[in-house]
């Protein structure tokens, strides 16, 4: 997380050249990915012999165990605590190795059960020695925001008192070409809000976020770090995968989660934006920050200059960086930024900046037409 | 806090479970000499358009008709919210778009099934389809997803947050990942056939796919089947402690053993997974009508939803139908049913359900 932190302070992208994926689309995109082979995550993990994690397990586990470490939860059934976590491609990383390999010999059928979105909670949830409620959440890139809506209410309803949210989601062949058969993928660094934005990079990443109930704020004398103060999701009911021009399902979103949290427009202090640099999803949000927000549109940026575009794992990135924003009252800047969108005039802060922030909102959507949005709030 | 009812029903499934009262025709999936057995398909063409017909993979068509089914079954037009629950997702997108990847080294790949491939896609499409801009999530968590969305859904309404929602489990079978699931050994050989699914020793079980929905409300209607007392789910046990958590579980909920008139298990024939069952069947449910699904629906990561469908239509016919029965025992009216599932090991529910009048 320091790492993260620190890149973030210093403009450093971690989009580069794919390495741990052989693609026939190696030189015509650029990725965020981390640099680390499986072997090396296994090893991280300290989990030696034949075992069923795919990629997008290895990365959650890590970063689960990094979240609860950090909570200082040293007896992970203690509270009635749940694991909610978000994937998009789930195992494919291994289907796509295996598939017709599966047949044909026994050596790697063992990655079979690893396919479906379930799986890699499973194991993240194993690893964590976590029994109780263990759910996982695909609703495309806004998953993780919703595996944190959902870890929220199920602490309000009191139905949990401990809640591990996030998501991960490993970079594969699959989503490259889909995404590259979409014409959506920029053959260069992305530059969201821009004029002459190109389209998305991929990433790959996995972020986990523990919520607690105030109840054990107050018992365990916790430190807390930020509060989820806001929630929304909505639907565009538009299309399949673009987003509708006025952008209607997002300004949905953000008005149900001003509404929960009891503020208003200009108590949003820092928007961390959707941002994917692609021509449909910068005006679509642009259209519905303009509508929230009017004239005085609090500074906004994208950090997937940084990270590329995570998928089901993006929205949990943008949440810890959000309270990263909060602890340290500073708004990240959104590189590559050069020409203002012709559209409308927004302009994204390209700056690091230094600001008192009380209440940072953060905007996430997917294919389906899922919207989400999220507020988090200084303790 | 406000009650949560279970208003309109709709269920596609390898039963004939539309167009019918309950279950007269049921067909047991052991006898019918294959392993996978798909789910009977209604008229597309009643509820969708022939040019989506073409382009849409089985599952999100079953999605779309069986929510058309329960909310007129309902008798209502348009929900607050749209929750799906889906084990493997829209897995026959998925593999053609996969298999083309591999087959053609990356080239000449069109987005067409990428796009459809998304897990959310058949709660995205009812959502277009009835231009539903609430409230949209979608599970993917093996054998819970399905509980997974009715629990969201029930704090969702006990809350007022939203009235009225539609919640269902939908999955699909596709070849190649069947034929994955026969050399893992989770599917039973093909040869294998004429067997009873509370009886079986060996491996494995049948496959089946289908889409049950369910509108729940926050307000008794007249065509209520149950109100939803509570849903728990839990990512793993052993067999040891499901008994102690089931006791819990009701005790949480105020209802004593005593009070179940039904339980409802997910035997689905696969040796000794199936003595997760069997251990409750033979000592705390002994004297309970006992209730099982998966030799009608075959067994699949949102079978459970068809489970739902069937303890539902119980409370509301007030009968068990033979075919569903696992011992002899008769209750003169059924009005508290408790349902539990698992899979091999992982992802166990308890949902209780009881009559909307009692």
């Amino acid at each position: 997380m320091e790492e993260n932190f620190n890149a973030l302070l210093s403009g450093k992208t971690g989009i580069s050249v794919i390495e741990n994926i052989e693609t026939i689309h190696k030189d015509s995109i650029k990725v965020g990915e981390i640099k680390k082979s499986n072997e090396e995550l296994l090893q991280q993990l300290q989990i030696y012999g034949a075992n069923d994690f795919s990629r997008t397990a290895m990365l959650g586990a890590i970063a689960a165990k990094q979240a609860v470490e950090n909570a200082g939860i040293e007896n992970i059934n203690d509270y009635k605590t749940g694991l909610i976590s978000a994937t998009s491609v789930g195992g494919m990383d291994m289907t796509e190795r295996f598939f017709y390999n599966y047949l044909e010999n026994e050596e790697n059928r063992r990655y079979i059960n690893a396919n479906d979105g379930g799986n890699s909670s499973h194991n993240i949830a194993d690893y964590l020695g976590l029994q109780g409620t263990v759910t996982t959440i695909s609703t495309a890139c806004s998953s993780a925001a919703n595996a944190i809506m959902l870890g929220a209410r199920l602490i309000k309803s009191k139905k949990l008192d401990r809640v591990i949210v996030g998501g991960t989601d490993a970079l594969s062949k699959f989503t490259i070409n889909g995404f590259k058969t979409l014409l959506i993928l920029s053959d260069t660094y992305n530059t969201p809000f821009d004029n002459n934005r190109k389209g998305l990079n991929l990433g790959e990443a996995a972020a986990f976020l523990v919520l607690e109930s105030d109840e054990i704020v107050q018992k365990e004398n916790k430190k807390v770090l930020a509060y989820v103060s806001g929630y929304g999701n909505a639907n565009d009911a538009f299309h399949q995968t673009a987003s509708s021009e006025n952008g209607e399902g997002a300004f949905l979103a953000m008005e149900k989660a001003l509404k929960v949290s009891n503020l208003s427009p200009e108590n949003i202090d820092y928007i961390n934006a959707h941002g994917t640099a692609t021509q449909n999803n910068d005006l679509s949000e642009g259209r519905a920050i303009e509508r929230i927000f009017g004239k005085n549109t609090p500074e906004f940026s994208s950090t997937k200059p940084f990270t590329g575009h995570a998928l089901a794992a993006a929205a949990a990135i943008e949440a810890v960086y959000s309270v990263l924003a909060l602890q340290h009252n500073i708004i990240f800047p959104n590189l590559n930024f050069q020409e203002k969108m012709e559209e409308f005039d927004l302009v994204p802060q390209t700056k690091l900046k230094e600001k008192n922030l009380e209440h940072v909102l953060s905007n996430s959507f997917g294919f389906g037409g899922n919207c989400s949005t999220l507020i988090f709030s200084k303790s | 806090m406000k009650k949560v009812y279970i208003n309109g029903l709709g269920c596609i499934s390898c039963q004939k479970t539309f167009d019918t009262d309950f279950l007269e025709e049921a067909v047991l999936l052991e006898n019918q000499n294959k392993n996978v057995v798909s789910a009977i398909e209604p008229v597309y063409k009643d509820y969708i358009s022939p040019s989506a017909i073409r382009r849409m993979a089985k599952g999100v068509k079953n999605g779309i008709v069986a929510s058309a089914m329960a909310l007129k079954d309902a008798s209502i037009s348009q929900v607050d919210a749209i929750i799906t629950g889906t084990g493997m997702g829209c897995i026959e997108d998925s593999e053609k778009f996969l298999k083309a990847i591999i087959d053609n080294n990356e080239e000449f790949l069109t987005p067409t099934s990428f796009i459809q491939s998304t897990h959310n896609t058949v709660g995205g499409q009812i959502a277009l389809g009835m231009q539903c801009k609430g409230y949209n999530f979608t599970y993917v968590n093996g054998a819970n997803s399905f509980e997974s969305a009715l629990l969201d859904a029930k704090m969702q309404l006990e809350n007022d947050e939203n009235a009225s929602i539609l919640v269902g489990g939908i999955d699909e079978h596709a070849q190649y990942t069947m034929e994955f699931y026969k050399v893992a050994g989770l599917i039973k050989n093909d040869d294998e056939t004429n067997f009873s699914v509370l009886n079986s020793t060996s491996e494995g079980y049948v496959s089946g796919e289908g889409a049950a929905f369910f509108v729940l409300e926050n307000v008794k209607s007249a065509n209520s089947y149950a109100e939803i007392l509570d849903v728990s789910i839990f990512n793993s046990l052993e067999i040891n402690q499901v008994e102690k958590e089931i006791l819990d579980f009701l005790q949480q909920n105020l209802v004593s053993l005593e009070e179940i008139d039904a339980v409802v298990l997910g035997y689905n024939g696969d040796g000794k997974q199936d003595d997760y069952y069997k251990n409750l069947s033979e000592i705390i449910f002994k004297n309970l009508p006992q209730v099982y699904y998966k030799h009608l629906s075959g067994e699949f990561f949102t079978a459970s939803s068809f489970g739902l469908w069937m303890a539902s239509k119980i409370l509301k016919t007030q009968t068990i139908p033979a075919v569903a029965s696992v011992n002899s025992i008769e209750k003169e009216s059924y009005k508290t049913i408790l349902l539990y599932n698992q899979y091999r090991g992982k992802d166990h529910s308890f949902t209780l359900i009881k009559h909307a009048d009692a």
